[in-house]
């Protein structure tokens, strides 16, 4: 019970979540039909390596502003490649008036 | 940390509810963000997801991330996706071929395979590894927001400023793709 009691306390606890949030990222990616799906899913996947950073940043490293600082810049390139990719979707969608990743295929040999 | 127990008598309880909870919000977030067929649903629990893991940031000694979580990917990310789900059309239909068959369940444990291996591995992997602690121990003085404000304006700076100008970039760049197909008349 005690160890119940202290369980945001263990690194492990963090780290088989963020293996999960990865495992569902994985999942979404190889099994979505839509662009927007996949990039949610791409979005899962970040957020997995940044709650990995925090949690071994906490526990592990010896200067707590390393960990912080590097997740607040994941989190600004997950911004930028969030902007990026719904202007792609928007111009894809505009020109095959679809975003199933299975109908993009004018470049396929 | 003082000692909570102290101040009320059934405040680890109380704080172990709290991060189950936030446990709970991020899994079942990010089930619905893989699973859902709607896209909007998908939206709704990445959302989700990303509040648990703000709370998960609290709990890691750090509200000024939590803070932040909240404010990116809660207020931008997810408010820019819902704006890409209304401009285009986006629901999930099973393509033709699939119409008079059974739902294609090979597809799905290919992929249920996959992630299931993946995440078996990496947490035994985090699981199993006995991490060491830091040689010197953490004052809890580093982790006030004022430390992350130094360490970004005098050992980071340059990664800040590059930083800002990824994010220019890709602003221009976003405007540019989506202006491109647009007829001019």
């Amino acid at each position: 019970m005690n160890h119940l009691l202290q369980l945001h306390q263990h690194v492990g606890v963090y780290l088989v979540l963020a293996a999960f949030l990865l495992a569902a990222g994985i999942f979404g990616l190889i099994r979505r039909r839509t662009l927007i799906g996949m990039l949610i899913a791409g979005e899962l996947i970040f957020s997995s390596a940044a709650l990995n950073f925090m949690a071994l940043n906490r526990f592990t490293a010896p200067d707590p502003t390393v960990g912080q600082i590097f997740v607040l810049f994941i989190m600004g390139l997950a911004a930028a490649e969030v902007a990026i990719a719904l202007s792609i979707i928007i111009a894809v969608y505009r020109n095959y008036r679809s975003i199933q990743p299975k109908g993009l295929s004018e470049l396929k040999g | 940390m003082n000692d909570p127990a102290a101040a009320f008598p059934f405040a680890d309880y109380l704080v172990t509810a709290i991060f189950l909870f936030f446990v709970a919000a991020t899994v079942g977030g990010a089930l619905i963000a893989a699973l859902a067929t709607r896209i909007i649903r998908g939206v709704t629990g990445l959302a989700l997801c990303c509040i648990g893991l703000a709370g998960l940031y609290y709990f890691l000694n750090s509200p000024f991330l939590a803070l932040m979580e909240i404010l990116i990917y809660v207020g931008a990310v997810c408010v820019t996706i819902v704006f890409g789900v209304m401009l285009s059309e986006t629901d999930e239909v099973l393509p033709e071929r699939f119409k008079h068959k059974p739902y294609p369940i090979f597809g799905f444990l290919i992929a249920a395979g996959v992630a299931g291996a993946v995440f078996l591995g990496i947490a035994k992997l985090g699981h199993g590894t006995q991490w060491l602690n830091p040689a010197t121990p953490v004052t809890d003085n580093s982790w006030k927001v004022t430390a992350v404000g130094n360490a970004l304006l005098t050992t980071y700076s340059m990664a800040f400023e590059l930083i800002s100008l990824v994010l220019l970039v890709a602003i221009l760049g976003a405007l540019a793709i989506a202006r491109g197909g647009r007829d001019k008349k």
